[in-house]
């Protein structure tokens, strides 16, 4: 199985750990993993913003690092979620309908693809999950509170199999955190109130660590962790799933 | 009141987060009514059908309106009802007025109508000299305190009782400091029941017109639009066009589905249906354009006149739950009127479809399927390529784009400025930059991921 890693821009120069921690994790799992060198961005930055037309040589850059892979995995919902919406190229639109059919954010990976039901690792460590929007409401890794549907969530299913961690579930199991992209500059103000909500909604619980899949958001809510002087720390979730404390 | 502030968005909602308990409280206050939505959705096994047949049903009417309308209005004429066609706010103004001085009329009450709000009705009628009166508790208070509605549902979820009492003690002589909330509710009683005894004419919203019977259905909990309609000689109902369904039938998807989306509730106190005049009394329906058909017209946009006005997406809405409704400066507040106010006037709402995460969280809880969030990215869009976006932000992110186009420069500016964020010009343009104000940067690396691939793993 031939995988193409996707590391988005962001986690690329500030977290090469989450990129580590994801290709290390899907090499132990049995995948033949590359990482295509000229790589840059998805072009959600962009396109969220309202300038979708600027975007297309990115889609291209993309579609021209990723093209003739099995699957291509990334360790962020956002990212995954905006190719599998916007990925286009108009002279290779075969090639980035294959990716936009492909492209699988990292723990829908494993446990849809690579239906993955036992992990060697060991986190004995009190964690908050923190539910990124994109991840869930439009990839659908986990149910929302909002629809009356069978409750499930991929994340969760994965971190129940890392020994010693002790999984707590914020009061708002699926509140924004507020970071938003462009969001989080140009609605200072709201993006910060949300994210020192999220944050006190974790702290209530004791834990040590806030998690998700997206580095975005767990950006954000470290940088007001770290504001405030708080101990608690965020960690992504392949940081977790391929940690052998 | 309506909004004529020129104030952003972004300002106005940094301005209502400065007294921080009281958003906190404005949060949780909302949070809980949408909390109470959840129990209510999923006390019902057949919620997401529900869902799903409302908005066939709406896809399904929008899409032979014109049939609907005649038809409607056709009924209605049978009736003995008078139905008048308005273009836009200033057409359903002059209507209404019309009738005022054909019958020499200085009372009247109104029950929530958020159309007259989207009109501009009162100022229009204060400016003649004519004072209507709003009767639904939460508006009367806002119209007391010369403010316009901060919610569609709850307009006055602003503000608190003691703020309700100090309004209150100046206009209706309550006891001063008294926030009793039973006698605040009882000298309001009070207050509009002399309101609607000396009624000349009473206007309503509609919720729901139906084609089929040419009779509409009102939504209250207060009772206030069958008191004001009930005792007045002249009823005047004004609806937008998209109130329109079908069949009387449809009411038994819509009336389950609004009250739960609303407040929680299984159904609204009063749904009171208006078929014909009694004997003696004038009843008139304005039905209103406004903007719609233009969006009607629009691909994209259509389906957002699929709106119930439920206001779930307000209550669902973080940004909205943490900046208060009046910064959206609009008569339709929170994420439905960030998609519909900018087909009204795109330069003036141009900021709103901005005010959203994209979190998606507003088209889960619509009880017709609006795809809200995707609507916000699509506005986004046009209003960029309409030019309607600051050159500062146009700049920053065509920078970026060049960069992230072009993977050798990206590396390179990546080495170059790790350390201050150069790569993401959104974070760093700003002489006071806005991520700093209260967040810390992320401590950056010695290596970018890439650098340490090339060591370690490239064969």
């Amino acid at each position: 199985m031939k995988v193409g890693l996707f590391i988005p821009c962001y986690i690329d120069q500030f977290y090469p750990n989450v990129g580590i921690a994801t290709l290390q994790l899907l090499e132990k799992l049995g995948c033949d993993v590359s990482f295509p060198l000229n790589q840059t961005c998805c072009g959600q930055p962009m396109a969220n913003s309202g300038f979708a037309s600027l975007s297309k040589s990115c889609d291209k850059n993309f579609v021209s690092n990723f093209r003739g892979f099995d699957y291509i995995v990334g360790p962020s919902g956002s990212c995954v979620l905006h190719l599998k919406e916007h990925l286009h190229d108009e002279q290779h639109p075969g090639e980035a309908e294959h990716i936009r059919k492909h492209v699988y954010e990292l723990t829908e990976f494993l446990v849809d693809v690579l239906k993955v039901e036992k992990l060697n690792a060991s986190f004995p460590y009190k964690v908050g999950l923190h539910n990124s929007c994109h991840g869930q409401r439009g990839l659908h890794l986990s149910s929302m509170s909002e629809r009356n549907l069978p409750a499930y969530s991929k994340p969760q299913q994965l971190l129940n199999m890392v020994n010693g961690l002790e999984l707590k579930m914020p009061t708002r199991s699926d509140e924004c955190c507020g970071f938003g992209g462009t969001f989080c500059v140009f609605e200072e103000a709201v993006s910060v109130k949300m994210g020192k909500d999220r944050v006190a909604d974790h702290q209530q619980n004791d834990v040590q660590y806030i998690t998700g899949g997206d580095t975005s958001c767990l950006m954000h809510l470290e940088g007001i962790l770290k504001r405030n002087g708080s101990k608690v720390k965020t960690i992504h979730i392949a940081e977790i799933l391929n940690s052998n404390a | 009141m309506s909004h004529n502030s020129t104030m952003k968005h972004a300002e106005a909602a940094a301005n209502f987060i400065k007294d921080e308990p009281r958003t906190n409280w404005h949060d949780e206050t909302l949070w809980f009514v949408r909390q109470k939505r959840d129990k209510a959705a999923h006390g019902l096994p057949e919620w997401e059908q529900l869902r799903e047949w409302a908005s066939q049903i709406k896809q399904h009417t929008l899409s032979n309106l014109d049939n609907y309308l005649l038809e409607f209005e056709r009924n209605a004429k049978a009736n003995g009802v008078t139905v008048h066609w308005a273009t836009d706010g200033a057409d359903h103004n002059r209507i209404i007025y019309d009738i005022i001085q054909k019958n020499n009329i200085s009372k009247i009450v109104k029950s929530k109508s958020m159309l007259t709000e989207e009109c501009g009705f009162n100022e229009f009628l204060h400016a003649k000299g004519i004072v209507t009166v709003d009767t639904d508790l939460g508006e009367r208070i806002v119209q007391l305190r010369n403010e316009a509605p901060s919610h569609i549902v709850l307009p006055a979820i602003h503000l608190k009782k003691q703020d309700v009492s100090d309004t209150f003690h100046e206009h209706l002589n309550t006891e001063k400091g008294n926030n009793d909330p039973q006698y605040l509710t009882e000298a309001a009683r009070q207050h509009l029941r002399e309101k609607f005894i000396e009624a000349e004419l009473a206007i309503t919203g509609v919720n729901f017109a139906v084609a089929e019977t040419g009779g509409f259905v009102v939504c209250t909990n207060e009772g206030n639009a069958d008191m004001g309609a009930h005792a007045a000689p002249i009823h005047i109902a004004c609806m937008g066009f998209e109130k329109m369904i079908p069949k009387a039938e449809h009411l038994s998807v819509f009336l389950r589905l609004l009250a739960r989306s609303a407040t929680g509730q299984p159904i609204t106190t009063y749904s009171s249906h208006f078929m014909k005049p009694r004997e003696g009394q004038e009843m008139h329906i304005v039905i209103v354009d406004n903007g719609r058909s233009r969006q009607l017209g629009r691909a994209d946009f259509r389906n957002s006149l699929k709106c119930i006005r439920c206001a779930a997406c307000f209550n669902t809405c973080p940004v909205y739950r943490r900046s208060g409704g009046h910064s959206y400066h609009t008569a339709v507040a929170g994420p439905i009127g960030s998609i519909l106010n900018p087909n009204i006037d795109m330069k003036a709402n141009a900021d709103l479809p901005f005010a959203s995460t994209l979190c998606g969280s507003c088209s889960n809880v619509c009880p017709v399927k609006i795809d809200i969030h995707d609507q916000l990215w699509k506005w986004r869009q046009v209003l960029v390529s309409e030019g309607y976006v600051d050159s500062t932000k146009k700049a920053g992110l065509k920078g970026m784009a060049f960069l992230l186009a072009r993977p050798g420069l990206y590396r390179f500016a990546g080495k170059m400025g790790r350390s201050v964020m150069r790569l993401f010009p959104w974070i760093v343009n700003n002489k006071l930059n806005p991520w700093y104000k209260q967040r810390k940067m992320p401590a950056p690396p010695k290596q970018s991921f890439r650098d340490w691939y090339l060591q370690n793993k490239k064969q």
